[in-house]
């Protein structure tokens, strides 16, 4: 179970006006302004539930994962994920945890990615029958055959994201993290993508927390959606509340994009 | 430990598939190691009185600089650690359940011993074959030999933990390149990378030894030619273990220090 409650957290952000004069005047005192990038954040995940975390940029979607993956401490609240608060007991939490950051890499790019795979394994400390289990069904479901032997630079964007969401998953974590994992991807790859990780929500009761922009991902795998805006949580629900707010016969896109200007984000 | 240990083999293995790097590093580091001998030979002929080490003991430390290099070598930095501080990538790092000096220190003690056992016995050997004294010389007792091996050993922690310091100072600063380029010239200087400390003037070497830098390279090479023996050996050497223990503290301080205000940018 994720729980949060009350997070603030506001980034402390170096700021001046273009130019000569203003680089001059910068070197004596320097313009600080206080971003605010979560405010009074709340919310519950149960375990088992895949959850659509969505918002325009800069709404406070990373700062949250970031938050929830214990590499950012939050200025106030409180967080708690499976009874561990990620940034206090951060070992013992992302023992658990697996993360997908769409726009970065986990695999070593000049090794085959089995040596990364390999690494990971000791890394999590994964015994060997249950590694061997984890490593033939994600290969099976993921398509991974021969990239396996590859190294990681010489993979296309979507093999690489397919081998990306093996490595998150062999040590069986029982919260998955998924910042924007189809981005780029082409329709095959998406499509297996997304089904792949219905697959893994309903073998393993893995709970997801998925951010992004694309509305067909929501549609096709989350049963919640959260919308967030300038820090806030502006609504909780499925995806039927929000074209229901929305007016008629609009798609879940054109839905968000109203919404996103009905509340002024 | 296992975990990185497993981070060590795998590098390890990664850097043994560079051939192409290796075979060209060899041929540079041999006809270096020659050009300087030669270099050092018209000084010695000139006045073999003056000379500050025996030329034998000088032919082992060549040799063996060229040999060892990229073992010790402080030029040899890790570009993809500091670019990972500087893109965010390090943010993967983060959500391992191991800590990232530990994960970093075995990484830059695999990278470089797989560069260096790729390209130190060939050039042993061939500096081996040369006629003495301008070769290197291998009777040597298996006690100064151990003590060769071990000295070589604390070497390769005090080099880690200084660039590791370096590594955990990105964190707090937007570029380390003005830092990287100051230390590799004190360490080319000050650690007998340009020429052996005996050369330097009194007051600059006995600096040099006291310091870091000296407490790189100096201490093995000097040790095997034996122009470093008898207690001067275990001076040497407590001088090496007591900078490896200060710098692998400093920079475990520094990083942590850092991570804990490090805000990871953009999405």
């Amino acid at each position: 179970m994720i729980e949060m409650r009350g997070i603030n957290k506001t980034y402390h952000v170096r700021r001046r006006e273009a130019g000569l004069g203003n680089a001059v005047r910068s070197l004596f005192s320097r313009g600080y302004t206080d971003v605010p990038a979560l405010r009074d954040m709340t919310f519950t995940v149960p375990d088992g539930q895949i959850v659509g975390y969505i918002g325009p940029n800069g709404a406070g979607k990373s700062t949250t994962i970031k938050i929830l993956c214990g590499i950012l401490r939050p200025d106030s609240g409180t967080c708690t994920v499976n009874g561990l608060t990620p940034w206090a007991d951060r070992k013992r939490h992302v023992a658990r945890l697996g993360v997908v950051f769409g726009q970065r890499s986990q695999l070593w790019w000049d090794v085959p990615v089995m040596e990364s795979l390999l690494l990971l394994k000791d890394i999590y400390r994964v015994p060997e029958q249950r590694f061997r289990e984890n490593l033939d069904r994600l290969t099976a479901l993921l398509d991974l055959g021969d990239l396996l032997k590859t190294p990681a630079r010489m993979l296309s964007l979507g093999q690489r994201m397919r081998c990306e969401i093996a490595a998150a998953l062999l040590h069986s974590p029982e919260v998955l993290f998924l910042d924007e994992p189809t981005i780029g991807l082409d329709a095959v790859s998406k499509l297996k993508v997304r089904e792949f990780i219905l697959e893994q929500n309903r073998l393993c009761g893995t709970t997801v927390l998925l951010t992004t922009h694309d509305m067909q991902d929501i549609d096709a795998l989350c049963s919640r959606v959260l919308l967030i805006g300038k820090g806030r949580l502006l609504l909780d629900g499925d995806t039927a509340l929000i074209r229901s707010m929305a007016g008629e016969n609009l798609s879940t896109e054109e839905s968000v994009a109203d919404l996103y200007r009905r509340f002024g984000i | 430990m296992r975990r990185y240990i497993a981070f060590f083999k795998m590098r390890l293995m990664a850097g043994l598939q560079y051939r192409a790097a290796a075979l060209a590093g060899l041929s540079t580091q041999f006809v270096w190691g020659g050009m300087e001998l030669l270099i050092y030979r018209a000084f010695w002929l000139e006045h073999p009185e003056r000379f500050p080490m025996g030329m034998e003991a000088l032919a082992a430390y060549v040799w063996l600089q060229q040999a060892f290099l990229t073992l010790f070598a402080l030029w040899q930095w890790e570009p993809e650690l500091i670019h990972s501080v500087r893109t965010g990538a390090v943010a993967y790092e983060l959500t391992r359940p191991a800590d990232l000096y530990g994960m970093w220190m075995a990484r830059s003690l695999a990278v470089r011993l797989s560069r260096g056992l790729l390209r130190a016995a060939p050039v042993i050997l061939l500096g081996a074959l040369i006629p003495a004294p301008w070769g290197l010389r291998l009777r040597i007792t298996p006690a100064v030999f151990g003590l060769f091996l071990l000295s070589t050993v604390l070497m390769l922690l005090v080099v880690c933990a200084f660039t590791m310091f370096i590594y955990a100072l990105t964190f707090h600063l937007t570029d380390p390149n003005g830092v990287m380029v100051l230390s590799t010239a004190a360490a080319d200087l000050l650690g007998g990378a340009i020429v052996p400390l005996p050369f330097l003037p009194e007051g600059l070497r006995r600096i040099a030894a006291l310091s870091p830098f000296g407490a790189m390279q100096n201490v093995p090479l000097r040790i095997f030619g034996g122009d470093i023996a008898g207690a001067a050996i275990l001076q040497a050497m407590g001088l090496q273990v007591f900078w490896a223990v200060v710098l692998i503290a400093a920079g475990y301080v520094l990083m942590d220090a850092g991570l804990r205000r490090t805000v990871i940018a953009g999405g």
